[in-house]
């Protein structure tokens, strides 16, 4: 079956998922892909919306993170300083899925503003649970596409802190979850260096070149000395998605 | 104990030019009908706080009412952005538009502590991001006992808080379930509190997880049925996604905007009107 790199990107993100896993969704493509992979391989992983929907399962990809498809799908319903301060922060959930206007090299993320705080050319919605999340999730998974807007060398405002200025910077603000593993793209997936911490590319999609990649981001890539080469849709991957974007 | 009034006389009597308000609600259960009734009466130089300023927060501000926005995410959720927000941010058009910002976890735990009659509240967040450092009301501190570095975030008191729920009784008693989000804490940190109701009830029916208002914590309860329009209450009303995709396109252009309030609030009586003038205009 024909696909789009959209749907290659998403069907990759889903597969990052093991079943019987607590994970927090933010709304977009990470939520399409863990819907995705709850449908496929991981039925018992437990999807968490900020709006304190914990267990959902909705059939259809809500427009927002509390619609009502969240509230009537889920386990419970708990208050945002629950969700907050008892889940996140008391260290309950496995994985944290974002994504953000920019990226850095140390994947850092800014969903706040392009340009200064004070005088910004464009003003983001800003942090929300994004900030929590990066920190405290045991691991981070962050999925975006390609664009030289968006990978760029230094972004304007850190919202969600990645590695912070690299090897182990973050870790010496102590804080719960390891931080970023994997950076799901339209085009292939970057992953930390185990040491100084900096994305790296490690797989390609089909068909995509390593200048390919190079084009799209903003500073000189550091590359993996064997980058594999992931493996193409699988038809029911792609029929499930399609439905869940239909339904 | 809680007085049953309308919405135009809560409004009128309780919200104060140049106070606090926080129309609190997390994608559900938004007070919308409260706000365009603080639009119709021109309330000036507010102070807006809420965790997720979405729709109704974007026509306050672009009616030029708003002075200072105390917030921690501000888009139009799942659509993009909140145009006549950004436009005060970008432009300063209609108004200059003060912000202070924070993250969810840091503005819930700002409403717990007010809530709970403390100074602050202390949390993990904050640290290695530059919100802490454009931000008041949120700092580093070390833990007296551990010496761990935490974030210390500031009670926040509104002086008015509204919300919306399912139910109020006659006395007054209010009950609302579904996704709750901060409303209680919204509430209970407020020094007035205004509860719009889709229907009052001889008799409330406790459900599970719900959250119970009683009476003696709200000044005045206000029978708004639909008054959360485009958000939903649940058992009650859907969500009208159409109508947040619809928003995005009608807030762009700073006309297009100006001529919906025109029609669709200003023109218009209360909710019902409000409800009524868009039959026809959207789904």
């Amino acid at each position: 079956m024909d696909y789009t790199p959209d749907e290659m990107m998403t069907i990759v993100a889903a597969r990052q998922l093991t079943d019987g896993v607590s994970c927090f969704v933010g709304i977009g493509l990470p939520s399409a892909a863990a819907n995705l992979a709850r449908h496929l391989h991981a039925p018992e992983s437990i999807l968490i919306y900020e709006s304190g929907t914990i267990g959902t399962k909705p059939v259809a990809l809500p427009l927002s993170i509390g619609d009502e498809e969240l509230a009537e799908t889920s386990d419970t319903i708990v208050p945002l300083p629950e969700i907050f301060n008892y889940w996140l922060q008391g260290n309950r959930v496995d994985i944290g899925f974002l994504g953000g206007a920019q990226i850095d090299r140390f994947a850092n993320l800014n969903s706040t503003v392009i340009g200064t705080y004070d005088n910004p050319n464009v003003r983001l919605p800003g942090a929300g649970g994004a900030p929590e999340i990066a920190s405290m999730a045991k691991e981070v998974f962050i999925i975006m596409p390609l664009k030289k807007r968006a990978f760029v060398e230094k972004i304007d405002f850190i919202t969600s802190a990645g590695f912070l200025e690299g090897s182990h910077s973050r870790t010496d603000l102590g804080f719960n979850g390891s931080g970023p593993s994997i950076v799901i793209t339209d085009l292939g997936i970057l992953r930390p260096d185990p040491e100084s911490k900096e994305l790296t590319l490690t797989e390609l999609y089909p068909g995509v070149k390593e200048e390919q990649v190079q084009e799209n981001i903003g500073w000189k890539l550091k590359i993996a000395k064997n980058v594999q080469v992931v493996e193409p849709p699988r038809d029911e991957e792609l029929q499930k998605l399609r439905e869940l974007k239909k339904a | 104990m809680a007085e049953i009034a309308s919405v135009q006389e809560a409004v009128q009597t309780l919200i104060t030019d140049h106070e606090s308000v926080a129309l609190e609600g997390f994608t559900h259960l938004i007070p919308q009908g409260a706000g365009h009734e603080i639009i119709r009466q021109g309330k000036k130089d507010l102070t807006l706080i809420r965790l997720t300023p979405d729709l109704i927060y974007d026509q306050l501000i672009g009616m030029g009412l708003v002075k200072k926005l105390i917030f921690s995410w501000g888009g139009n959720p799942g659509v993009g952005s909140l145009h006549r927000f950004r436009d005060a941010v970008e432009h300063q058009w209609p108004r200059e538009l003060e912000l202070e910002e924070h993250t969810h976890a840091g503005l819930a735990n700002r409403y717990v502590a007010g809530a709970s009659g403390l100074p602050f509240m202390v949390m993990k967040g904050y640290r290695g991001t530059d919100l802490l450092r454009n931000t008041k009301n949120a700092a580093v501190i070390d833990c007296p006992f551990t010496g761990e570095k935490v974030a210390a975030v500031a009670a926040i008191n509104p002086d008015t808080t509204i919300i919306h729920a399912q139910q109020a009784d006659r006395k007054g008693n209010v009950q609302l379930w579904g996704i709750t989000g901060i409303q209680k804490e919204a509430a209970f940190s407020a020094k007035k509190v205004i509860v719009t109701v889709e229907e009052v009830v001889d008799k409330i029916e406790p459900r599970p997880h719900a959250v119970f208002l009683p009476s003696f914590t709200i000044d005045v309860v206000c029978k708004v049925p639909g008054g959360t329009y485009p958000s939903y209450a649940l058992d009650y009303t859907k969500r009208d996604n159409q109508f947040y995709k619809k928003w995005d396109s009608i807030s762009r252009d700073r006309n297009t905007f100006m001529n919906w309030m025109e029609r669709h609030v200003l023109q218009t009586k209360n909710t019902e009107e409000f409800l009524r003038s868009l039959e026809g205009v959207v789904t």
